[in-house]
């Protein structure tokens, strides 16, 4: 703050005695989009809860079926494969983004001549949808005219879809192609920020490059990295858009992850109770995820340093 | 303040470029020959034959259509985003009553609320409120999840305004509703472009609310189009990528006029 304490206590005291106080906004001004947030994202979250302990089709209303969705998703080997490979998708993705995001970003923050240029096309995969993304993928593997025909001494057989190892590389490979671009960006604001001074000092001491980056640069972007992580994490435990178009869960059930197994077990097999149990599982683990990131980024204590009066 | 380039990081950053441009050199290149040229030449190869034919076939396959729904979508998810999280975000950073900081920790927690953990009890909501099958019930859960991050990323940029000029208002006696249209308002226009950016690329780029909540024809939109025709017509890549093109052009075009707000935006996103 530029501004020293005293001269603003005195203002405010002088603004307190002429009676003038600011005008505050009530809870009111929040409440139509806390209203609609409610109705749209909180009560679907309680009715997933409900409906999980319920048997319906999708069509009737939903019967009240006890334990028995919990019952059956225990004893459900795909359900417990599938929450595996959410895992393994999930940590994979991070242990690949992570440090390319770190590099690019840290490099991007730097003052490069071209990098306006380069990141114009750079960040292109972040206006696509994963939609297109994957479609996009989808056709250049294609197993019969895609870039695995023209390059077999690479890719073997060439069908990267028909086996478990290459077709849970690709579904990494293209989250990684989507979403370092957006954790480069995270990285880059956060390394614009770290303060030149401590390279300064570092320079005086005859520290290179590669020591600062480990002495300097990655401490100085815990905070970053540890919102990083935890969107990499959310975001992978939540992929589906990818393998309902890149692999369809398989070959086989081979990646079948739990977002994909509840959409299929609710809107294919019309078992909306079973799916809304598995849907709950995966609310639990995002919960606890976020609220671990709210606590240890301190972002509940954002209150503006400005905050005054 | 001169530092040394990080060569690694340099190199690095090439191979990444190279990675980005190359599939998208491919699905441009795809999209401009015929499928037979297509599959005989080989993805990596220069098109011969230049054509616009797989851009007019996807229009004649309904793209057109769903197109107007996708602008209908998201102008409507934009509009609402505009009208809710201004306020919000005003209450947020200068209401000091505890309600208040319930209200963002909701908003804090909602980030992580996964589309897909609700979507079973959202297809019940939107059923029984008659919105199956209907733009309206793509449009509320899509503003809906908007919420959290524009509220975040709006909330950050009215902090940096500073209590000197509400102290001012304050010497003239406004209220709060012409401290939030003469201050605060015109004080934030970056985060509201950003906020806009954001909320129409997220409505634009949307997949698992129109897949589950909508059906026919007359009510999809474009990735669900894209989707479909991959489904029916997969083999003819050059007429699929020609449509996922299309998905994308009118983003890009956005981009090239918005990108600054946009990337600023997402930059935020990490924390201080």
């Amino acid at each position: 703050m530029t501004t020293s304490a005293e001269p603003r206590v005195a203002r405010r005291r002088s603004i307190r005695r002429s009676g003038a106080a600011v005008a505050r906004p009530g809870f009111a001004w929040a409440a139509p989009a806390t209203l609609f947030f409610l109705l749209f994202a909180v009560l679907p979250l309680v009715l997933v809860a409900v409906l999980s302990f319920t048997d319906w089709d999708g069509l009737g209303s939903p019967q009240y079926a006890g334990l028995d969705n919990w019952k059956a998703l225990i004893h459900d080997h795909v359900m417990i494969q599938s929450l595996w490979l959410s895992v393994l998708i999930t940590v994979l993705g991070v242990v690949v983004q992570t440090p390319l995001s770190i590099l690019l970003g840290v490099w991007a923050a730097g003052k490069q001549r071209n990098r306006a240029i380069l990141s114009a096309i750079y960040f292109v995969p972040l206006l696509l949808s994963a939609t297109a993304v994957s479609i996009l993928w989808r056709a250049l593997l294609d197993p019969n005219f895609g870039v695995p025909s023209q390059a077999k001494w690479l890719f073997g057989d060439g069908n990267l879809f028909g086996h478990q190892t290459s077709a849970i590389g690709v579904l990494v490979f293209v989250g990684a192609w989507q979403y370092t671009p957006f954790h480069t960006l995270i990285y880059q604001g956060a390394a614009r920020a770290v303060p030149q001074v401590l390279y300064q000092a570092a320079e005086i001491d005859g520290a290179g490059t590669i020591r600062q980056f480990f002495h300097i640069t990655l401490p100085q972007l815990r905070n970053t990295m540890i919102t990083s992580m935890i969107l990499m994490v959310v975001g992978g435990l939540t992929t589906f858009d990818t393998v309902l178009i890149l692999t369809q869960g398989g070959p086989g059930t081979d990646t079948t992850i739990s977002a994909y197994y509840m959409y299929q077990k609710a809107f294919k097999s019309f078992d909306f109770g079973g799916g809304s149990a598995i849907a709950l599982v995966l609310v639990l683990i995002a919960t606890v995820i976020s609220l671990v990131v709210v606590k240890v980024s301190g972002y509940d204590k954002m209150r503006s340093s400005s905050e005054g009066l | 303040m001169k530092r040394r380039p990080n060569y690694l990081a340099g190199l690095g950053s090439l191979v990444w470029l190279f990675l980005i441009g190359l599939p998208l050199y491919v699905m441009l290149a795809a999209t401009l020959q015929d499928r037979s040229d297509y599959s005989s030449n080989g993805p990596l190869a220069f098109p011969k034959h230049v054509t616009l034919h797989n851009y007019t076939q996807d229009f004649s396959n309904g793209f057109g259509h769903f197109f107007l729904n996708t602008l209908l979508v998201t102008l409507a998810v934009v509009a609402i985003v505009l009208l809710l999280v201004p306020p919000l975000a005003y209450a947020i950073v200068r209401s000091r009553g505890r309600i208040t900081t319930g209200i963002f920790r909701l908003f804090l927690l909602g980030l992580a609320i996964p589309a897909q953990a609700v979507i079973v009890p959202m297809f019940y909501v939107i059923s029984k409120a008659g919105l199956y099958d209907n733009l309206i019930g793509i449009i509320l859960p899509t503003a809906a999840f908007s919420l959290p991050v524009c509220a975040l990323i709006l909330s950050g940029v009215m902090r940096e305004i500073t209590p000197d000029l509400y102290e001012a208002m304050a010497m003239d006696g406004a209220s709060p509703w012409r401290v939030f249209f003469q201050l605060v308002v015109p004080l934030s226009k970056s985060g509201l472009s950003t906020i806009v950016v954001f909320s129409a690329l997220q409505a634009w780029n949307g997949f698992l609310f129109p897949l589950v909540l909508t059906q026919s024809d007359s009510s999809k939109v474009i990735t669900l189009g894209l989707f479909n025709f991959q489904t029916e017509h997969g083999i003819d890549i050059p007429g699929l990528l020609a449509a996922v093109v299309l998905s994308m052009l009118p983003i890009f075009i956005v981009y090239l006029f918005a990108r600054r707000a946009l990337v600023q935006g997402l930059m935020g996103v990490g924390g201080k």
